[in-house]
């Protein structure tokens, strides 16, 4: 050997125990809140949430005028779900108590409406109605926990066009014999109760009967309202330009019923009622709707719906995720420091301390990820926890009616909002790390989840795009944030500028993680693959 | 674990150039092995393939018999400074020895020691970005030295250091080695390595010129010249060529004499009653072994084209 070394190499004193995954997330995490601006931005992430939110509400204003004077107080009905329901029809009915059933025959059924909306339900013939059924226009038997709007009931209807349906509790709907109902061809109906259990069937013959299902109403009383009913919701126009809209106009429908048989205690004699009426029909004088008996053929006339409440576009009801439209702010800051994370470590060469602190690369990745990510997460729980009853609020104050969600979708759609974030980050983050410039990761991240949210959800694209959009790109993922329902029996304009996405929430969501998954997996193994 | 530096082969292309083109040394624990080459000679590529952050196309880079990214803990083992400019501008001296240590299982205590040593003080919670690059000198070796590592590997560490800073960082490097550390220390200028390495690694053009100690190198670069101080320059250049010897003028008063050795020139002279004041073998600078190695290897020559 030569020079002037010396024998002994150098012996740390030092124990640093074990390595592990816990010590490289620690140290990102050090990283992460010893840099100023981040931790400040992560705030400001969630406060220009809830501000947007509130600007979006601060400068919302409803005006209502009409023939009462204009009170837009609004009152939802809720049904035994907690959701907001229309519950409008003409019964028929007597008390049951016990156990005990109904049974028809309906020989008719029409209808008329309004093309243009321009008539009023109640001006009868010859004032610009014309003839037509609505697809879930019903008539049929009903078994209701009194006739409040909102309670519990079951019943077995012909519809308008999609044959004999049993539906109950609003949201529910099960489908029997297909076909529409002629005097040749008349339809009977059956619903018999037992106990908590309604069961209902129907009969092309009054012979043989079907099954057609069975609903299970917890909690009805003893003594409840069975009877006959007839309803016709609004019919539907939806134009398919782009921007397209929807609109629609009031219905009626008349049915005729015969040889109904009632078995159990049935007590009262029969008594018609407009359910959700009188401000859901028209004034008493002149009106047609109501129900007349002659000679056991009982004709009932009504307008309404029974179905769940859905919310659209032109109703002036605000749904739960009209309060984190800020969400959308919220998500970009959250991208941009989430891409820094990374990116300023390229552009500063931090990236090779970084790896000589930690060679294991899909370890430091993931250590990040786990970083920004739960930041997000933080940041995007408490700032949906906030925006959502602070702006609903807001909109109350503002006598805007809030369509009422059930507390386990406001729940939903706060971690929803908060998961958004988190996967967000992620995605920001790994694409920071494939790109390695902060500008080119930021905008591909505005590219795949803003623009195509923007052109689905603001109406720039007509409906079947913005379906398409909001199913395929990464836009999918603002479904977690959906309170709105879609149900085959309400006919409104489904689509995603309506608040409906096409995916289920957490359907969406997954398609949006799959986008996330992806760009870490490309993250992976550039990173392992480039010199650094 | 050993703390040996093993680098065996190393090759590595980028398009076309050879950064590294059968790169093998060797840096021993104990003493300060200067890593010296010109710019584009592959140092900062050789240093990065020993710590796993660029792979080579061929050949090995063992710590202690393994591979960097084998290492666990691996400041504890490692302690490196490439380029003190990587840091985050916003984050002060303090949170990126924190973070650092952290990611070790180090306690912050250790930071504050590192600060000392590092004379930083005073300026740990300062943003790094406001540092001078002396500043991000000391901030560097404070990271290196964390985890008291018993391998230290640093890329011009002196590079934007004022003369104070130099002698520290010279005394420092000094003790490191002392106490059994392997130091590899790389620079573009021998005269920073002159008082301060005690082997050299010379490489050029990606690959090894001259593996050697400090004294054998200038010795070789010395070779048997004789240097001469004479009043009467143009008859003892006629003495000596006489003689056999080649003789080079190098000054008014000075000639460097080779061929013969410095006895024989001496004799030559009295007997040719030539005066002179001052005779003796010639001692080569690192500087000059350097240029000497190098002459070759340099990729941009000054006054060459481009």
């Amino acid at each position: 050997m030569t020079g002037t070394a010396t024998a002994t190499p150098y012996r740390s004193a030092r124990h640093t125990g074990r390595d592990g995954f816990l010590r490289t997330l620690h140290g990102e995490w050090t990283k992460f809140r010893t840099v100023r601006g981040w931790v400040i931005g992560t705030v400001a992430a969630a406060l220009v949430t809830v501000a947007v939110g509130l600007l979006g509400a601060a400068g919302s204003s409803i005006a209502c005028s009409g023939p009462d004077g204009g009170s837009c107080d609004h009152t939802p009905r809720t049904g035994p779900g907690g959701e907001e329901v229309r519950d409008a029809m003409t019964l028929v009915h007597r008390s049951l108590t016990g156990d005990g059933g109904i049974t028809v025959r309906i020989t008719s059924l029409a209808g008329l409406y309004a093309p243009g909306g321009r008539a009023q339900v109640g001006a009868g013939p010859g004032t610009g109605m014309v003839a037509g059924l609505q697809p879930w226009t019903k008539a049929g038997v009903i078994v209701k926990d009194g006739t409040k709007e909102g309670s519990a009931y079951a019943a077995v209807a012909l519809t308008g066009g999609h044959g004999v349906r049993m539906q109950y509790d609003y949201t529910h709907d099960l489908a029997g014999t297909p076909g529409a109902v002629s005097a040749s061809s008349p339809r009977w109906l059956r619903l018999t109760r037992a106990g908590d259990t309604l069961t209902g069937y129907d009969s092309t013959d009054g012979t043989h009967w079907a099954t057609i299902g069975t609903a299970h109403l917890a909690g009805l009383p003893a003594t409840v309202q069975m009877g006959l009913f007839t309803t016709s919701p609004e019919y539907v126009v939806t134009s398919g330009s782009f921007s397209g809209s929807s609109y629609g106009g009031p219905s009626k429908a008349t049915a005729a019923f015969d040889s109904v048989a009632l078995r159990g205690r049935t007590g009262g004699a029969w008594t018609g009622d407009l359910v959700g009426g009188p401000d859901r029909g028209p004034g008493a004088g002149g009106s047609d709707l109501g129900y007349k008996e002659s000679g056991g053929t009982y004709t009932l006339t009504g307008s309404g719906d029974v179905a769940p409440q859905v919310p659209g576009r032109g109703s002036p009801g605000k749904t739960v995720e009209t309060t984190l439209v800020g969400a959308f702010a919220g998500l970009m800051v959250v991208a941009v420091i989430a891409t820094m994370f990374v990116t300023a470590e390229y552009r500063r060469g931090l990236i090779r301390t970084t790896l000589t602190a930690s060679p294991l690369r899909g370890r430091v990745l993931a250590a990040k990820a786990a970083v920004v990510g739960a930041v997000s997460f933080a940041t995007g729980l408490a700032a949906a926890a906030v925006a959502v009853p602070l702006v609903e609020a807001v909109e109350k104050s503002k006598h805007f009616p809030m369509y009422p969600t059930p507390f386990a979708t406001d729940v939903r759609i706060v971690v929803g909002t908060a998961a958004l974030f988190a996967v967000t980050a992620v995605l920001a983050l790994a694409l920071g790390t494939v790109l390695r410039r902060s500008a080119g990761a930021v905008t591909t991240v505005v590219v795949a989840i803003v623009l195509p949210y923007i052109l689905a959800v603001a109406a720039v694209l007509p409906a079947g795009p913005s379906r398409w959009l909001t199913r395929l790109t990464p836009a999918a993922a603002f479904a977690v944030q959906q309170s709105v329902h879609q149900y085959a029996q309400v006919s409104v304009d489904y689509t995603p500028a309506d608040g409906y996405f096409p995916l289920s929430p957490w359907a969406g969501f997954s398609v949006f993680c799959g986008y996330a998954a992806a760009a870490v997996a490309a993250a992976a193994v550039l990173l392992r693959r480039r010199d650094a | 674990m050993e703390a040996t530096i093993e680098v065996t082969g190393l090759r590595k292309r980028f398009g076309p150039t050879a950064a590294l083109d059968g790169m093998t040394f060797t840096v021993t624990p104990g003493r300060i092995t200067g890593f010296v080459g010109p710019n584009g000679a592959g140092k900062s590529t050789t240093m990065r393939v020993i710590l796993g952050l660029d792979s080579a196309d061929e050949g090995t880079a063992l710590i202690g018999g393994l591979r960097y990214r084998a290492l666990r803990n691996p400041l504890s083992h490692v302690g490196s400074l490439l380029d003190a400019g990587a840091l985050q501008p916003s984050r002060s001296a303090r949170g990126h020895l924190l973070w650092l240590a952290h990611s070790q299982g180090l306690p912050a205590r250790r930071v504050d020691e590192v600060v000392d040593a590092a004379g930083l003080a005073t300026a740990a919670r300062r943003k790094a970005g406001g540092f001078s690059l002396g500043m991000r000198q000391r901030l560097g070796i404070a990271a290196a030295l964390l985890g008291d590592p018993p391998v230290l590997i640093m890329d011009e560490p002196f590079n934007g250091m004022d003369p104070e800073g130099i002698v520290w960082m010279r005394g420092l490097l000094r003790s490191l080695a002392a106490e059994g550390r392997a130091v590899l220390v790389s620079s573009h200028l021998m005269s920073e390595l002159q008082d301060t390495a005690h082997h050299l690694v010379v490489v050029g053009r990606g690959r090894v010129i001259a593996d050697t100690s400090v004294a054998d190198l200038i010795a070789a670069a010395s070779g048997d010249r004789v240097t001469l101080r004479t009043t009467a320059r143009a008859q003892a250049m006629t003495v000596l060529a006489q003689a056999g010897a080649v003789v080079a003028a190098t000054g008014p008063e000075t000639l460097t004499v080779s061929g013969i050795g410095s006895q024989r020139v001496a004799g030559l002279l009295g007997r040719a009653e030539v005066p002179f004041s001052e005779i003796g073998a010639h001692r080569a600078t690192l500087e000059e072994a350097y240029m000497e190695l190098t002459r070759d290897a340099v990729e941009f020559p000054a006054g060459g084209a481009r």
